[in-house]
């Protein structure tokens, strides 16, 4: 036996504005059709914006009916979880921000009260003020749940970022015939760091390359942590029977690195790929020299 | 750490030489089925090797619990090695690069300890000691081949 | 699930001889016993025979762990010491990595990437390119 607190909604208001949500369905439909949310999202026409209306609104019958008004994980919400998210992702990707999302969300409780006030004789009975209290709760609920499935979009498109960023950032060029070389480009983070040595480590094994050239010349800052990676790559290279020879060490980097007290005097380095790439040549007794000029040279 | 979920996968005898190889296959394939990646595949079997190396060595022999760890979408190992031996007496120089009492470089519990994210020693003198490393799988994007 | 009981010890790690250069092949996951053994009969070969060069292929090994480095080590300094060379093969990615993580260099090996280079580096060259020092 249940004594309703003040401001509580009673389990009949909420039953009964889950059978005004079923019965009403298709005007609820149609007006939400028009709301910026469904027809910023569902540009190809506007049947299908209705279509996904109603599945909202299936969905918010769903839950009201079994009296789980302010329960954000009913079950009720399950099938139109995906279809929240993906709308959530859209309108994100298009600009709005999570705040404007959650306004948009909160204008479709407007149109679906003023159809439930017409469904009374008196709207300001007790009953009448009870079933409108009921539709409030249930689209504050909507809102968190399109709230959440919204961040979860974000967590899930800054990890997939982050994944493509990573292999993008750090690709491995075969140079020569047994030469291969990272030019590594922005900041380097013990991850990325991770990825370029395990990348041209197999780039080693694959390319058979007896010189791995790793050029710094696009790194802003080199810390202590970087440095030390740079010299475990240079380490398991030579373990596997590859020279690494690091290039493009700037000269504030290079300050950094005394400052920072790391002994880098173990590792080859050059001042350009360039260098490296003409050292590395030597090393195999292969003689670039000048040949004809060709290009852009006048006759 | 939170761990919301977790089961023994096996308990492992180490009382020999080919325990010990026993060990690393089984952890080796456990860790493939963990979602590792090749690298930290390698690194947890080479842990877990010097650790049953020091089991079998210093403590005398004993065992290794294997256990599949699970934090939400994380999937981890925990892995504890169990001995009934003389204990570690002076834990902090154990823990120290190049001591040794068992022959070998003296990198047994230092060198484990950077190969895992969690390694955890109980030691009592004279009951034995309990060696506990934790590893997580970490999502690496795989190189693409070349053509 | 269980490993068998009363096990035989493994068989031997096979010591070949190519002219003045003993190759050696590790495969799989190596035994502390058979280790330890591999270590004694390239001594025993490098003292007897007049060996030049140890050609160690460690391709086929997925762990090397601080006991195995250990007798690679060992293997290498005693064949200094009776003047032949030890050339390291192979070495895969992940126990690259792993040795260097462990601090693990082995700066008393020469390393090279396949046997191939090995034997060059000897100076019994099959065929192939020139061959190098692996590292410094």
């Amino acid at each position: 036996m249940q004594v309703p607190e003040q401001d509580t909604v009673p389990e009949s208001a909420a039953r009964w504005v889950g059978e005004f949500l079923r019965r009403r369905q298709e005007q609820i439909a149609q007006r939400w059709a028009d709301a910026e949310l469904f027809r910023t999202v569902f540009t190809v026409s506007r049947d299908e914006a209705v279509e996904a209306c109603k599945a909202v609104l299936d969905a918010l019958s769903a839950v009201a009916a079994h009296g789980a008004l302010e329960n954000v994980a009913a079950p009720g919400f399950g099938p139109v979880r995906d279809q929240l998210g993906r709308m959530a992702g859209s309108r994100s990707r298009a600009g709005a921000g999570p705040a404007r999302v959650a306004d948009e969300v909160a204008a479709l409780r407007g149109p679906a009260t003023a159809l439930l006030r017409g469904e009374f004789e008196d709207p300001s009975s007790e009953q009448a003020h009870e079933c409108v209290l009921a539709l409030t709760v249930l689209m504050g609920t909507l809102r968190l749940v399109v709230m959440e499935t919204a961040l979860g979009e974000g967590e899930q498109l800054i990890e997939r970022q982050r994944q493509q960023l990573l292999e993008v950032a750090t690709p491995v060029i075969n140079l020569w015939h047994g030469i291969v070389a990272v030019p590594l480009i922005g900041t380097l983070d013990s991850a990325r760091s991770q990825v370029v040595m395990e990348n041209l480590l197999d780039a080693i094994v694959t390319q058979q390359a007896r010189y791995a050239i790793l050029d710094i010349t696009g790194v802003p800052t080199v810390d202590s942590l970087v440095a030390q990676h740079l010299m475990k790559t240079v380490a398991a290279a030579r373990l596997m029977g590859a020279e690494c020879i690091v290039s493009g060490i700037r000269p504030a980097i290079a300050q950094t690195i005394v400052h920072l007290g790391i002994d880098l005097g173990t590792i080859p380095t050059r001042n350009s790929l360039a260098d490296a790439l003409a050292h590395v040549l030597r090393q195999q007794g292969i003689a670039v020299s000048a040949g004809a000029p060709v290009g852009a040279v006048p006759r | 750490m939170r761990v919301s979920h977790h089961t023994v996968r096996a308990c492992l005898p180490i009382g020999s030489d080919s325990d010990l190889a026993w060990v690393r296959q089984h952890v080796r394939r456990v860790a493939a089925e963990s979602g590792f990646g090749l690298v930290q595949q390698t690194k947890l079997v080479t842990a877990a090797s010097e650790l049953a190396r020091n089991t079998l060595i210093h403590g005398g022999g004993g065992h290794v619990e294997v256990t599949a760890l699970e934090d939400g979408s994380a999937h981890g190992l925990r892995l504890s090695f169990v001995d009934t031996g003389p204990g570690i007496r002076d834990l902090d120089q154990a823990m120290t690069d190049g001591y040794t009492t068992g022959g070998g470089l003296g990198l047994g519990l230092s060198g484990a300890r950077r190969l895992v994210h969690d390694l955890t020693v109980d030691t009592r003198p004279g009951q034995g000691t309990t060696v506990t490393i934790v590893v997580w799988a970490t999502d690496m994007p795989r190189p693409r081949a070349e053509p | 699930m269980n490993p068998p009981l009363a096990e035989p010890p493994p068989p031997p790690v096979p010591v070949l001889a190519l002219g003045d250069v003993l190759l050696v092949t590790l495969q799989g996951d190596l035994h502390d016993s058979a280790a330890e053994r591999l270590q004694h009969d390239i001594a025993e070969r490098v003292a007897r025979e007049p060996v030049a060069g140890v050609v160690i292929d460690i391709s086929g090994v997925e762990v090397v762990d601080s006991f195995l480095a250990r007798v690679l080590a060992e293997i290498a300094s005693t064949a200094r010491l009776l003047a032949a060379r030890t050339v390291l093969a192979g070495m895969r990615p992940a126990v690259a990595v792993t040795l260097v993580e462990l601090g693990l260099t082995l700066p008393e090996l020469t390393t090279v990437l396949d046997v191939g280079q090995a034997l060059a580096l000897l100076g019994r060259t099959p065929s192939g390119p020139r061959a190098r020092q692996g590292g410094a």
